[in-house]
Parts: structure tokens; C-alpha cells; sequence
């Protein structure tokens, strides 16, 4: 390596990890990615540079086939599918950590002249890469819903991931130490098996979960490109990768605590499969169920309503109803706050990127902590497409799967109004009660039809 | 006997990671998802050892390899930024008002 270019690497390194400093602080964020960006530029543009191109074509196809890809497919995509173009992303990075790795040791094979320590490195590179791969591309079908979000289960489902999790830790030292790996067909074999174990691993976690799973790929595509880079000896690949793999870590767990769940549960509770059994201490009651016209009548004779978004509203690509919902309310006086579950919709901060998407005032966006004392003083909630975040079984029911999350406490409002498609169970796959709340009524249909209906039904309320 | 630049390679491992795991032990959920987002831009500098693989790679094999490597690691970089960009343009809307 020339010493131009491994100071360009270094100061790749510094803006990394500047750009990550600044992404702390929502105000300096978006100059920090932009920073790391620059620091990615400069280092590819120092590689090219280095290497001696006798094939240019391959470089260039590769690159420009990706990257036109890449740009299209996030620039096209629409703001609520942001979730699952990271996990796709992040899949590819798995992917090539894997790929480079094998090419590395494929490279090396005529000469057989990887020694132990380099195909140790390159086997476990190339398992976690793999399972990143495969394990992202699912839940990326996931999230966007070209398989069910549901967890699959099946019985034995844990043995057959533990054997076939066995089978790649004792096969990876069977082929170092045999020396056996030098083979295309061990490889590849070995690859195909990693591919596999990235499927059944997360085949089981229901869509809910997803954001902490992909944070968790993310780390691991994090940590195999350091393995990679201890074996090209790049030192930008070892650092950056470690960075990652370690800010991954620590944001999975953040993120598994803001659902008060462990990440052991997360990724091996198949949370969220349809309760059979009834919900325990489920209350007997109806659901009450209401129309426009009187919940317009409702809030315009309100003094504060709180509107608690959730991924419904996402779905229904109903921001702007909601945004002209709130204006027509505070021209009738009324007091109109948001009220954001911190894992409300498909990634924390969704919703906050939705509604600011509407130019929705940032004071008028409340957090649960500082929503939550007000309910009791609150006359209407409107909970627009939100389910699990305000299921009060999470406060006063221990069997229920989510006891313990904290949610927002829309009950202890005077009125309760749910706008929802049908009486299906959320994400999480389990009942709500808040449904049988006396206080409760529920106005069904799509999130945007039924703003819609709200909106001149209220043009037609005098106050 | 391990190599002088192993064990080089190896402190850059581990304050990596420290510096990696501070960094992000205090913010605020909202900042959850751009973090997850600009982080997976940044793994994308695997594009780095795909070029690497590309100019040394020789054969069908090692030549498709290198090819698929290229592109998956294309779209981690180019896809990475862009989504993390889309995603903080919202917030920088957000705080402007």
C-alpha cells in the first residue's frame, strides 16, 4: 500500500467517524452523512487510483451497475418503505463481505498458500456475511410484505437451527484443519449452508421486531467486513467495519430496550404469533363502533385532542388528511397535540419523519414521556392506525406478551376514538382491549377514506 | 510470533470498537433509525476490497466473483447514503420550524 494512499484511508477514517459524531445531534445529522460520504469517496477514489486496472471494464460495469441500482432504487422508493431499503442495503454489504472473502481464498487456492489463520478468518467472514445476506433479504420481504410479517414456526424449528448452526462451526474446523478448504466445492458448500442458517434464523421473528433485527445484521455485516479486512491487511476495511460492528451492537440493544424486551426474546420468542389461547383476563364487553359525523361533532366541541399516528397512517399514505385534520381543528380553537410512541410504525422516529414530511409544526410533536401526563386532560384521542402502543394489557396484564412495554396511556382520556381497518390484530398479532373500553368507539375503514369523511363531515359542524 | 502489523491491526480492532459502542450509548430514539442507516452506508467501504479483489481476480470463478462483489457492494454505498439522506432531510425540515 502507498503511503498516499493509506493517509487517504486515514482521513476516510476521521470523517467516518466525525459524520457519526454529528449524527448525534438532529440539527448537524444530515452534514454528517454527508461527511462520511465524502470520506467513502475519497478512499474509492484513492483505491482505483492504486490498482493496477487491467481489467477496467469489470470495474467499471460492477460500479456503475451497482451504484445506478442503488441510487434508483432508494431515490424512487416512497418515505414509509425506508425501513426494509436498509435492510436490503445492508444485505448487499453481507453479501460482498461474503463474496470478497471467498474470491480472496479462491485467489489463493492454485498456490495453496492460505494458511490457517487467513481460511479461519475467511470461514467466518464468510458465515456472518452470509447469514447478514440472507437473513436482510427476508426481512426485507417482510417489511414489504411479499411474505407474511408473521413468524413462522414450525416444531423442532430451534434444534434444526442449533444442528445446522453445529454443522457450519464443526465443518469450518473440519476444512482448516484438513486443509480441505482449498476446495471450490467445500466452499461453496459452506457458503450455501451460512446462506440457509440467515433464512431459519429469521424466518421465526415476527415484522414487528424487524427494525432490531436488521440493527443486528447490520452489526454483523459490520464485523465480517473487518474480518475481511484483517484479510486483505486494509486497515480502512478493519476499522470502519469495527465501528460498525460495535455502534451496531449498542444501537440493538437501545433498541430492544425501548420495547422493554431482551434481544434473546426478540430473535428467539417468535413474538407476535396469534394467540390461541385468548387473551388471559381478557374483559367481557363490545366494540363500539361509530361515524364520521358524530366523531366530527366530537372533536369540534373538544378543548384538546391528542392524535396518536401509527403505521396504518403510513400505510394509507394519509399524512396530508391528517395535516389538514389538525389545521381545521385549531381554527375551531381546539388544542391539537401529537402523541409519538418512540416504535410507533416500522422504525423509531417514523412517524416524526411522516408528519414532517406534511410540515407538521416539530412543537406540536409530543414523545410518550411528555404526552403521557396529559391524557387525563384530554378530551379526544384520536388514534389514527395505531395499535400495540396504546394496548393497555402491556400495563395491567403479566401473561400478555407485551406486558411491561410502556405504551401510551390513551384510556385515561375521556373519549377514545380508534381509526382502523377491521378488528384484526396488530403487528404483534395479539387483542387489544382497549377496544372494549366503554370510553372507546372505533371508526373503521382506511386511514385516508376515513380522514377524508372526518374532514367534511367537519366542514359541515357550526360551532 | 505474531507479526508487528498484526498486533497493529489488532489495536485498531479494539479502540474501533470502544470508540464504536461510546459513541452511540446516549441518543434519543428518534436518532435510532438514521444511526442504523448511516452506519450501513458506511460498511459499504467493502466496495474497497471489492476493487482490490477485482484487479488481482483471474478466471471465470474469481471473475464473476468479483463482479457480484462489485455490484452488492456498489449498492450498499450509493442505496446507504441515499436512503440516510432521505431519511434526515426530514429531520432538518423538522427543526428548521
Amino acid at each position: 500500500m502507498t503511503n498516499a494512499r493509506a493517509l487517504v484511508y486515514l482521513i476516510t477514517t476521521v470523517l467516518f467517524i466525525y459524520g457519526v459524531m454529528r449524527l448525534r445531534n438532529p440539527q448537524q445529522a444530515r452534514s454528517g452523512n454527508t461527511l462520511a460520504a465524502i470520506g467513502m469517496l475519497l478512499a474509492l477514489i484513492a483505491t482505483l487510483v492504486g490498482v493496477s486496472i487491467h481489467r477496467p471494464l469489470i470495474l467499471v460495469i460492477g460500479i456503475v451497475v451497482g451504484g445506478v441500482i442503488g441510487a434508483l432504487s432508494a431515490r424512487l422508493v416512497r418515505m414509509t418503505s425506508m425501513p426494509q431499503m436498509v435492510a436490503l442495503f445492508n444485505g448487499m454489504g453481507g453479501g460482498a463481505a461474503a463474496l470478497v472473502a471467498s474470491g480472496d481464498v479462491l485467489r489463493l487456492v492454485p498456490h495453496a498458500n492460505a494458511g490457517a489463520a487467513d481460511l479461519t478468518v475467511a470461514l467466518l467472514d464468510i458465515l456472518i456475511g452470509a447469514v447478514s445476506f440472507s437473513g436482510s433479504l427476508i426481512a426485507f420481504a417482510k417489511l414489504n410484505e411479499w411474505m407474511t410479517g408473521r413468524p413462522i414456526t414450525y416444531t423442532g424449528q430451534r434444534a434444526i437451527n442449533a444442528i445446522v448452526f453445529g454443522i457450519l462451526v464443526l465443518g469450518g474446523a473440519y476444512l482448516i484443519i484438513t486443509g480441505d478448504a482449498h476446495q471450490g466445492g467445500f466452499f461453496l458448500a459452506y457458503a450455501l449452508g451460512a446462506i440457509v442458517l440467515g433464512l431459519l434464523g429469521v424466518f421465526p421473528i415476527g415484522g414487528g421486531d424487524m427494525p432490531v433485527v436488521i440493527s443486528l445484521l447490520n452489526s454483523f455485516t459490520g464485523l465480517a467486513v473487518a474480518a475481511t479486512g484483517f484479510l486483505l491487511k486494509n486497515d480502512v476495511l478493519i476499522v470502519a467495519g469495527t465501528f460498525v460492528g460495535a455502534s451496531g451492537a449498542i444501537l440493538t440493544q437501545l433498541m430492544s430496550r425501548a420495547m422493554n424486551r431482551s434481544l434473546g426474546n426478540i430473535v428467539f420468542g417468535a413474538f407476535g404469533q396469534i394467540q390461541t389461547h385468548g387473551s388471559a383476563g381478557a374483559v367481557d364487553g363490545t366494540v363500539q363502533e361509530t361515524h364520521a359525523e358524530d366523531v366530527a361533532i366530537l372533536l369540534s366541541y373538544a378543548s384538546r385532542v391528542v392524535i396518536v399516528p401509527g403505521y396504518g397512517l403510513a400505510v394509507a399514505r394519509a399524512q396530508q388528511e391528517v395535516k389538514e385534520l389538525m389545521n381545521n381543528l385549531e381554527a375551531k380553537g381546539v388544542d391539537v397535540r401529537f402523541g409519538i410512541h418512540p416504535v410507533a410504525g416500522r422504525m423509531p422516529g417514523h412517524m416524526n419523519v411522516l408528519l414532517a414530511e406534511v410540515d407538521i409544526p416539530y412543537q406540536n410533536l409530543y414523545d410518550m414521556d411528555a404526552i403521557n401526563p396529559d391524557f387525563p386532560r384530554t378530551d379526544v384521542v384520536l388514534v389514527v392506525g395505531a395499535n400495540d402502543v396504546t394496548n393497555p394489557d402491556a400495563r395491567n396484564n403479566p401473561s400478555s406478551p407485551i406486558y411491561g412495554m410502556p405504551i401510551l396511556n390513551v384510556d385515561a382520556a375521556q373519549r377514545i376514538i380508534v381509526l382502523k381497518r377491521s378488528m384484526n390484530p396488530g403487528f404483534a398479532g395479539i387483542d387489544n382491549p382497549l377496544y372494549l373500553n366503554p370510553k372507546c368507539q372505533m371508526l373503521f375503514g382506511d386511514a385516508k377514506q376515513s380522514l377524508n369523511q372526518l374532514l367534511q363531515a367537519l366542514n359541515e359542524v357550526v360551532v | 510470533m505474531l507479526s508487528s502489523n498484526l498486533i497493529l491491526e489488532l489495536y485498531i480492532f479494539a479502540l474501533a470498537a470502544f470508540l464504536g459502542y461510546q459513541l452511540i450509548s446516549k441518543v434519543p430514539s428518534v436518532l435510532h433509525t438514521p444511526l442504523m442507516s448511516a452506519t450501513n452506508a458506511i460498511h459499504g467501504i467493502i466496495l474497497v476490497g471489492a476493487i482490490s479483489l477485482a484487479a488481482t481476480a483471474h478466471g471465470a470463478l474469481g471473475l464473476s466473483i468479483a463482479m457480484a462483489a462489485l455490484i452488492l457492494a456498489s449498492m450498499n454505498v450509493v442505496g446507504g447514503f441515499v436512503v440516510t439522506d432521505r431519511i434526515l432531510e426530514m429531520f432538518s425540515k423538522q427543526h428548521q420550524k
